[in-house]
């Protein structure tokens, strides 16, 4: 495929078709729904984080008037169906399942147990505080250690080490899976190195913190038919999960999705949609639920907290030479960490000839985690670029120079296997070299990280179809929920196509009774695959407009060519005029009927995306207290096709990963209870905790795409763990391992290292 | 307990228009707003004060509308993100967000907006860091805040230069 490089629309800057609404109040978010007559669901959820559901007495809240419908785990039978990702793996249902609504035991703190819809919410929770469970309650299994202790609580008895297990890893086990890569001969590689440095990792769990909430409405009619409005990544996998989950049939079952109000992954499993959905078909009434943050926080997919040994090898000249890692992560109550990727993407970045990396996933009572942003790689990358800063720094060596001197190239193999297509780390790397950042002085107290990082991103199924209206615009449905102005991008790409400006292309989010099957707004796939479906649909259309251009011209397809926006004969001294795009619409029903163009696309695997970020900490010496005081990101987009958006991807990530690095962290206690579960606690950055976060947007322009475009999403949350934490290391001499670095456990460090100065680095060998 | 309680008749003024409501008294206003006034514009993140997403203006001060009684509103005046615009004008506020893509999903635009208008009308010419601080108590787990501050600046910098 060739990729174009010349362009009219693409990479302008347009504002945002759906802008108005969200400026004004008008756009409808998940809770912003109703319907008439609509009943509202309340979830009685566990106390305990590991217990077995002796009984459930329901007779109370049944009783209370008003209550309409209760529902619990015995009212849905297990599952044992999945739904398939593309080529991407399956999610579990039977784990989803109970994961929504518990059937034997409540495996963590705020596992839902039972459900109640009511007239209204009050009734729905009261009568959910009446309903009587008799739990056995169990010990429960809150951290790693615990989780692989001999004597462990196991959460599944069922449970077997699935993936390639360790002759030991038989019998009752909460290791779910694991995996391992290798290259080389690692022993061999760490002989020859003449510096080796060897650190422990760990990072907690994280929440993906958006800031709306989850919220559903079902209506189930007498008919069988269903119509679910949520507010949903992932329309498609809504409406398959629930006829798995609950034994129906998915031709049956409409979702609608709302406007999104943040995701970042966590809005791709459901959670109360099948919940509303029993509860709808049981009162015959339309459900409403609407979780509060409290709940937000306890029940749905935070991100994995884990456990990471990691060891690299380095010549005297800085080139790497063998690296071998462990690597432990909590999936939660449920298998399905991204212990897989977190392994691929650990050593993605370099060119290693010799290393051996093993990953886990193992279970635990804390909430099912769910997909965060480039999911795996961040910790993963905070080990692995904090290590290289650490032989940067021995060795004395720039530590651009030192990633440039190794950094994976077009035809090298990736460690996970393949070799890479034209990606652009080198390219990233020598612009972060170049910006004014690198150079700049810094003050007192102050300190300089730089890390870079990789993400695979995503292709799947799209379908896109592009109309053109009698009046010369057009319209383009798909069924991507827009998660940040993806419409615009979309319209842009409309505009390229058919030569008319982006403010008459209207975008439009269909529901999945509307759209052709469209794989989920996750994966950085959507400006990729979706836009591919996209753009050749709009160039189905601009072929059906030619050779109607032809036909009321009576002349054969081949005389006829369309250029900028309109019809031309290609007939010598031909004196016709081009006919427009809009002089062809508006003659379509008289020439031969409307034009629709069609596209539906399996897209291969994106190209990969790299990103560098530069962090400049500023360390408060008597608090522990830091800020981020001067902030870069530089990122291959392969193709920018609205780089407001680009850049506030790079820049929102670069923010989540900063908050990750400081402050934010899940606290449970001894019990397994969550101690932060609201924004007060578990400290999100603000404003005023950033300074502006400089973008530099590289193009590596991507062969399997018409345009170039790489996936931008993800790949931005990757490099701030270790960009902030080898800041961290350059203003203090202290080399943290352990995330988050809030500063309580940076003033611990730096009071340690004042009472024993000989201890100066608390980093390995 | 659920126990039956007669509803709360509120008197009040909602972006310049008279409205009456019945509510709860433990109702909020961020409650009544949506579920009995209709106005869903404003958002609901987290019901503790902690988010900004239901920023309103009440007799023109800024507050999370969740932790205010609708009862409070007996007799005072509302301004919710449905009435930043005037005339079919946006305020700057508003078109500079759109100019500058200063939102991704959207969810905390209200919040930030209505909370931005209320900065400038107080200091209709703040430096970064006022505005950083200002609206220190709006979550945006999107943007980063860069676009947004940089859309709220130049909507100063914009109003300043009509008014000279």
């Amino acid at each position: 495929m060739s990729t174009r490089h010349q362009f009219e629309y693409v990479g302008t800057r347009p504002i945002r078709h759906d802008g108005m609404d969200k400026v004004t109040g008008r756009a409808a978010f998940g809770a912003d729904f109703s319907l008439p007559g609509m009943l509202y669901g309340a979830v009685l959820r566990s106390p305990h984080a590991h217990a077995r559901i002796v009984s459930i007495d329901t007779t109370a809240a049944e009783a209370l008037p008003g209550v309409k419908a209760v529902v619990t785990g015995r009212d849905i039978a297990k599952t044992n169906k999945k739904v398939y990702l593309g080529g991407e793996g399956a999610l579990d249902l039977a784990d989803m399942g109970d994961n929504a609504l518990a059937h034997e035991k409540a495996l963590y703190h705020g596992h839902a147990i039972a459900a109640v819809a009511a007239s209204s919410l009050e009734i729905a929770q009261e009568a959910a505080r009446l309903i009587r469970v008799d739990f056995e309650v169990l010990e429960p299994a809150m951290t790693l250690e615990r989780a692989l202790a001999k004597d462990a609580p196991i959460l599944h008895p069922e449970m077997t080490t699935g993936g390639k297990p360790l002759e030991h890893m038989t019998g009752p086990t909460n290791i779910a899976a694991r995996m391992e890569i290798k290259r080389g001969d690692v022993e061999a590689g760490f002989a020859e190195a003449d510096l080796v440095v060897e650190h422990e990792f760990r990072t907690p769990m994280v929440h993906q913190g958006y800031i709306e909430p989850h919220a559903t409405v079902a209506r189930a009619g007498a008919d069988g038919r269903i119509v679910v409005w949520t507010t949903t990544q992932a329309p498609f996998l809504v409406r398959d999960a629930c006829a798995g989950i609950l034994h129906l049939d998915a031709a049956n079952i409409r979702v609608i999705p709302s406007e999104i109000g943040g995701g970042f992954g966590g809005k791709i499993p459901v959670y109360l949609e099948p919940l509303a959905i029993v509860l709808s078909k049981k009162s015959g009434r339309p459900v409403k639920m609407v979780m509060d943050r409290d709940e937000v926080f306890r029940a749905t997919g935070p991100t994995s907290g884990c456990h990471i040994t990691m060891k690299l090898g380095a010549k005297r000249d800085g080139t790497l030479v063998a690296a071998s890692a462990s690597m432990w992560y909590e999936a939660g109550a449920y298998k399905g960490s991204p212990f897989g990727a977190a392994a691929m993407c650990a050593l993605a970045c370099y060119n290693i000839p010799n290393f051996f990396v093993e990953s886990h996933d193992v279970v635990l009572n804390k909430p099912k985690v769910a997909a965060y942003r480039a999911p795996g790689s961040p910790m993963a990358t905070f080990a692995t670029e904090s290590l290289v800063d650490e032989i940067a720094r021995r060795l004395k060596i720039d530590p651009i120079e030192l990633r440039l001197k190794n950094a994976v190239a077009s035809g090298d193999h990736a460690p996970y296997g393949p070799k890479y297509g034209p990606i652009g780390l080198k390219q990233v790397l020598e612009a972060a070299q170049a910006h004014p950042h690198w150079s700049a002085p810094l003050k007192p107290n102050q300190g300089r990280g730089v890390a870079c990082g990789f993400w695979f991103n995503a292709g799947m199924n799209s379908s896109a179809t592009v109309s053109v209206d009698s009046d010369g615009s057009a319209t383009v449905v798909t069924g991507n929920p827009d998660i940040g102005g993806m419409r615009a991008a979309q319209a842009l790409m409309v505009s390229e196509e058919l030569g008319i400006p982006v403010e008459r292309v209207r975008p439009v989010v269909a529901d999945t009774d509307t759209a052709g099957y469209t794989d989920l707004t996750a994966g950085s796939r959507v400006c990729y695959a979706t836009g591919m479906a996209v753009i050749n649909a709009a160039e189905d259309a601009r072929e059906q407009l030619r050779l109607r251009a032809a036909k009321v011209w009576k002349l054969e397809p081949d005389q006829v060519v369309w250029e900028h926006g309109e019809a031309r004969s290609l007939i010598a001294g031909d004196d016709r005029q081009p006919m427009t795009l809009a002089t062809i619409a508006s003659t379509l029903a008289k020439t031969g009927g409307p034009i629709i163009g069609r596209a539906s696309v399996n897209a291969p695997m994106a190209g990969p995306a790299f990103s560098a970020n530069i962090c400049d900490l500023e360390v408060d010496p008597d608090t522990g207290c830091s800020k981020v005081v001067r902030y870069t990101t530089v990122q291959d987009a392969g193709r920018a096709v609205h780089p407001s958006f680009v850049e506030g991807q790079m820049q929102g990530g670069a923010s989540q990963g900063i908050g990750w690095a400081l402050n934010e962290e899940y606290v449970f206690n001894a019990k397994g209870a969550m101690e932060n579960a609201g924004f007060l606690d578990y400290r999100m950055p603000v404003a005023s905790d950033l300074p502006m976060i400089d973008t530099v947007i590289v193009e590596v322009a991507n062969p399997s795409h018409p345009y170039g475009v790489r996936g931008v999403g993800e790949v931005p949350i990757v490099p701030p763990l270790a960009a902030v934490a080898n800041a961290m290391r350059g203003a203090t001499g202290v080399r943290f391992g352990q995330l988050p670095m809030s500063p309580p456990r940076v003033l611990a460090e730096l009071e340690a290292r004042k009472e024993e100065p000989a201890v100066a680095l608390s980093s390995g060998s | 307990m659920v126990t039956e309680v007669s509803r709360i008749h509120v008197d009040t003024t909602i972006n310049s228009e008279p409205v009456e409501f019945l509510c709860d008294g433990s109702q909020s206003l961020l409650s009544a707003l949506r579920d009995e006034v209709g106005l869903t514009g404003t958002k609901e993140g987290c019901s503790t004060g902690d988010c900004g997403a239901c920023s309103i203006l009440l007799d023109g001060r800024l507050v999370p509308s969740c932790l205010v009684l609708a009862a409070e509103a007996q007799g005072r005046s509302v301004t919710t993100i449905e009435g930043i615009a005037q005339d079919g004008h946006l305020h700057p506020v508003q078109q500079q967000f759109l100019q500058h893509a200063a939102l991704q999903c959207g969810i905390c635009t209200p919040g930030f907006i209505v909370a931005a208008k209320a900065l400038l009308d107080a200091i209709p010419n703040p430096t970064e860091t006022e505005a950083r601080y200002w609206l220190a108590g709006n979550l945006c787990r999107c943007t980063g805040y860069d676009k947004i501050i940089r859309a709220v600046m130049d909507a100063a910098a914009e109003t300043q230069k009509a008014t000279v």
